[in-house]
């Protein structure tokens, strides 16, 4: 006997019993549309935390201040200015792991163009800055050698900024004053989001080193030429870990520190943290499927249950089909698609239930969800699965079914 | 109702017996105890018969139908059908026996419910492999022939008694079988609409159909040419029919209706 008449046959069982079987197949509608959504859920943790690492840059550490003892008092991290660019070029050159070493100080102000004013985030960096934290320009350029040694009033400026005092007109060539200092904007970066502090990273705006340590942040860090921050990129293929070691044994050398001395510096593996983060929300996906897997396996008892309950309606069914020359192979066929079909009609339903609820969660919680094709052909592969492991009995005892007895039943 | 070639072909083709049983036993495990419900049968039919098996209950009878009709296997004993040896055969080689060789009628009609008339003569068909086109096709030739052309798409629940008594023959018929087996065919059945089917089932007869009847009923019985009867499993009498009933004759005669049994 074809499939198609098959499944013409189960879809007329099934629609003879329109509610019971609408009312199995809830069982896994719900379980689908469950899985579907919980696996958008962890789906949505994960892909921010991969959003993170790649906004941060990938292999990335920074090195900041540590914390300082000052006449018996000790001062907390960052209360010394310990780090200075030069510590970032030997790093560079040194440290044969590190691709690239970024000195960069940081403070804030406002900035005015025209008659809009915004005040934000102002970094000190060199041209290495950008290719460590793999941070494109999208339009304009990037700071020239004589703009770097000649402290030229030139900068880059964030997605935010660009909005808040352009709009939608071309910021690049604009002129704007920085804490009073006027400066050419000769670029504008491309979009960041947020950082996993939850700080808006594209609201900001770069000058050079130089300018920063020159024009706009005064005078004591200049002679020694202090930076507030190296960041650091190591190369793809060597271990962090690596890395920072020799990186730490290079700044204690560098810094004259004593045998068993504290480090006067901080070293964080940024992508590090970024890594267990991202297997957690890992692990968090997996329960979630998991937990959500339970009420897909409760409806296929279900399926089970209505299918034997079926298959003892249908006794004289059975024996007439029987008797007028269907194999057994052929019941148990027929059986098999009708809770198959059950299933899946169930799961295709759970789809739209499992789109609908990662939507919902998305708009009223505000999590972000995502959704991979792999989950919902994970969760019908697992319907249509569940489907032939639970009607398989009920099949199999109709198909066993003799004959005489199957017409005789009453 | 056109002759049906195919049954004649197969008349002509197969000059011996259609049913050949041969000390047919059949034992049911009642708990502890075996109880034989057929204690050794031979009977021989050929092929164009029309046979009524009687007997009261426990007789016999249903078992000996159930083992002609391929539905169960003999205890011990041998069935030919058709010049094939039947008692040794798997479950689906019976099967497709049943399919083939089979047309059932029973007592309950035993149509699929919320199906119509057409999808139920087209059942044997479908289990035969048969394309939709050809399944269409030739079961629409079988529900004309028995008068239901234009109840087709009807539902059993939409039909009398007779009609879907109607609808079963044609659908015993629709896959060309050598033998129609009736199991109290007009059980269920008011005596004007019983002489209809009778009626139906001589006439296939006259084409050269074997048609075998199991009834209690005498009267019911005397429309077939051989009546077989059966007592405690064994075959108490067999003989030709005296005085034949020509359920045609009696229909035109019944100027008024009868009334119902």
């Amino acid at each position: 006997m074809d499939l198609l008449a098959t499944l013409r046959i189960a879809l007329r069982a099934l629609r003879v019993n329109k509610l019971r079987s609408i009312l199995t197949m809830l069982g896994i509608i719900i379980g689908v549309g469950a899985v579907i959504t919980m696996i958008a859920v962890g789906g949505g943790a994960q892909a921010r935390v991969e959003e993170q690492i790649k906004s941060l840059g990938s292999n990335l550490m920074i090195i900041i201040p540590g914390s300082t003892t000052s006449g018996g008092v000790r001062l907390g991290g960052s209360s010394a200015q310990t780090l200075t660019e030069d510590d970032a070029w030997a790093i560079t050159r040194e440290v044969h792991e590190v691709q690239s070493s970024a000195p960069s100080s940081r403070g804030s102000g406002q900035i005015v163009a025209g008659n809009s004013n915004w005040s934000t985030v102002i970094y000190g960096v060199t041209p290495e800055y950008l290719e460590v934290r793999d941070w494109p320009i999208v339009s304009g350029r990037g700071f020239e050698p004589q703009e770097m040694t000649g402290a030229g009033k030139v900068a880059l400026i964030g997605q935010s900024v660009a909005k808040q005092l352009f709009g939608d007109i071309d910021p690049v060539d604009q002129q704007v004053r920085v804490r009073k200092v006027p400066f050419t904007i000769v670029g504008v970066l491309d979009k960041k989001g947020q950082s996993m502090m939850g700080t808006d990273q594209d609201d900001v705006i770069l000058v050079p080193l130089t300018t920063a340590r020159n024009r706009l942040f005064g005078s004591p860090q200049g002679k020694l030429r202090r930076v507030g921050v190296i960041s650091v990129k190591v190369r793809d293929g060597q271990k962090m870990k690596d890395a920072e070691d020799r990186i730490r044994e290079l700044m204690r050398q560098r810094h004259k520190l004593q045998q068993g001395a504290e480090d006067d510096f901080t070293i964080r593996n940024l992508t590090e943290i970024l890594q267990a983060q991202e297997a957690s929300s890992k692990v968090l996906t997996l329960l979630l499927a998991a937990v959500a897997s339970v009420s897909l396996l409760v409806g296929g008892i279900g399926i089970m249950n209505i299918m034997l309950v079926s298959v003892t309606e249908r006794t004289r069914e059975i024996g007439l089909r029987m008797a007028v020359g269907a194999r057994a192979g052929d019941i148990l066929k027929q059986f098999l698609v009708e809770a198959v079909t059950l299933s899946l009609i169930g799961g295709l339903l759970g789809i739209a239930l499992g789109l609908g609820g990662s939507l919902a969660i998305g708009q009223f919680a505000g999590w972000r969800t995502s959704l991979s094709a792999a989950s919902v052909v994970l969760a019908v592969g697992f319907a249509a699965a569940i489907g032939i492991f639970f009607g398989f009995y009920p099949a199999r005892k109709a198909s066993r079914l003799l004959p005489i007895e199957a017409l005789r039943y009453e | 109702m056109s002759p049906n070639q195919d049954a004649t072909r197969v008349r002509t083709n197969m000059p011996e017996a259609l049913i050949e049983t041969a000390g047919l036993v059949k034992e049911y495990l009642v708990g502890e105890q075996t109880v034989a419900a057929l204690r050794g049968v031979s009977v021989s039919i050929q092929n164009g018969e029309f046979v009524a098996v009687m007997g009261p209950s426990g007789s016999g009878k249903s078992t000996f139908m159930n083992l002609i009709g391929c539905l169960d296997s003999p205890t011990r004993g041998d069935y030919m059908l058709a010049g094939e040896r039947i008692s040794a055969l798997s479950g689906d080689a019976l099967a497709a026996i049943r399919n083939k060789r089979i047309g059932f009628v029973f007592q309950q009609f035993n149509l699929l419910p919320r199906t119509n008339a057409l999808d139920n003569v087209e059942l044997p068909l479908l289990y035969a492999g048969v394309p939709a086109a050809e399944r269409h096709q030739r079961a629409k030739k079988r529900l004309v022939e028995v008068g239901l052309a234009d109840r087709m798409r009807h539902h059993p629940a939409q039909l009398s008694g007779g009609q879907q008594q109607r609808v079963a023959i044609a659908r015993a018929l629709v896959n060309d079988p050598v033998l129609i087996l009736a199991d109290e065919p007009t059980g269920a059945l008011d005596s004007r609409t019983s002489l209809e089917v009778m009626g139906l089932l001589q006439q296939l007869n006259r084409d050269g159909m074997t048609v075998v009847i199991v009834t209690h009923e005498h009267d019911i019985a005397a429309f077939a040419r051989r009546n077989i009867h059966f007592r405690d499993g064994l075959v108490l009498e067999d003989h030709p029919v005296q005085k034949i009933n020509d359920a045609e004759a009696m229909l035109a005669h019944a100027a008024t209706p009868v009334m119902a049994a």
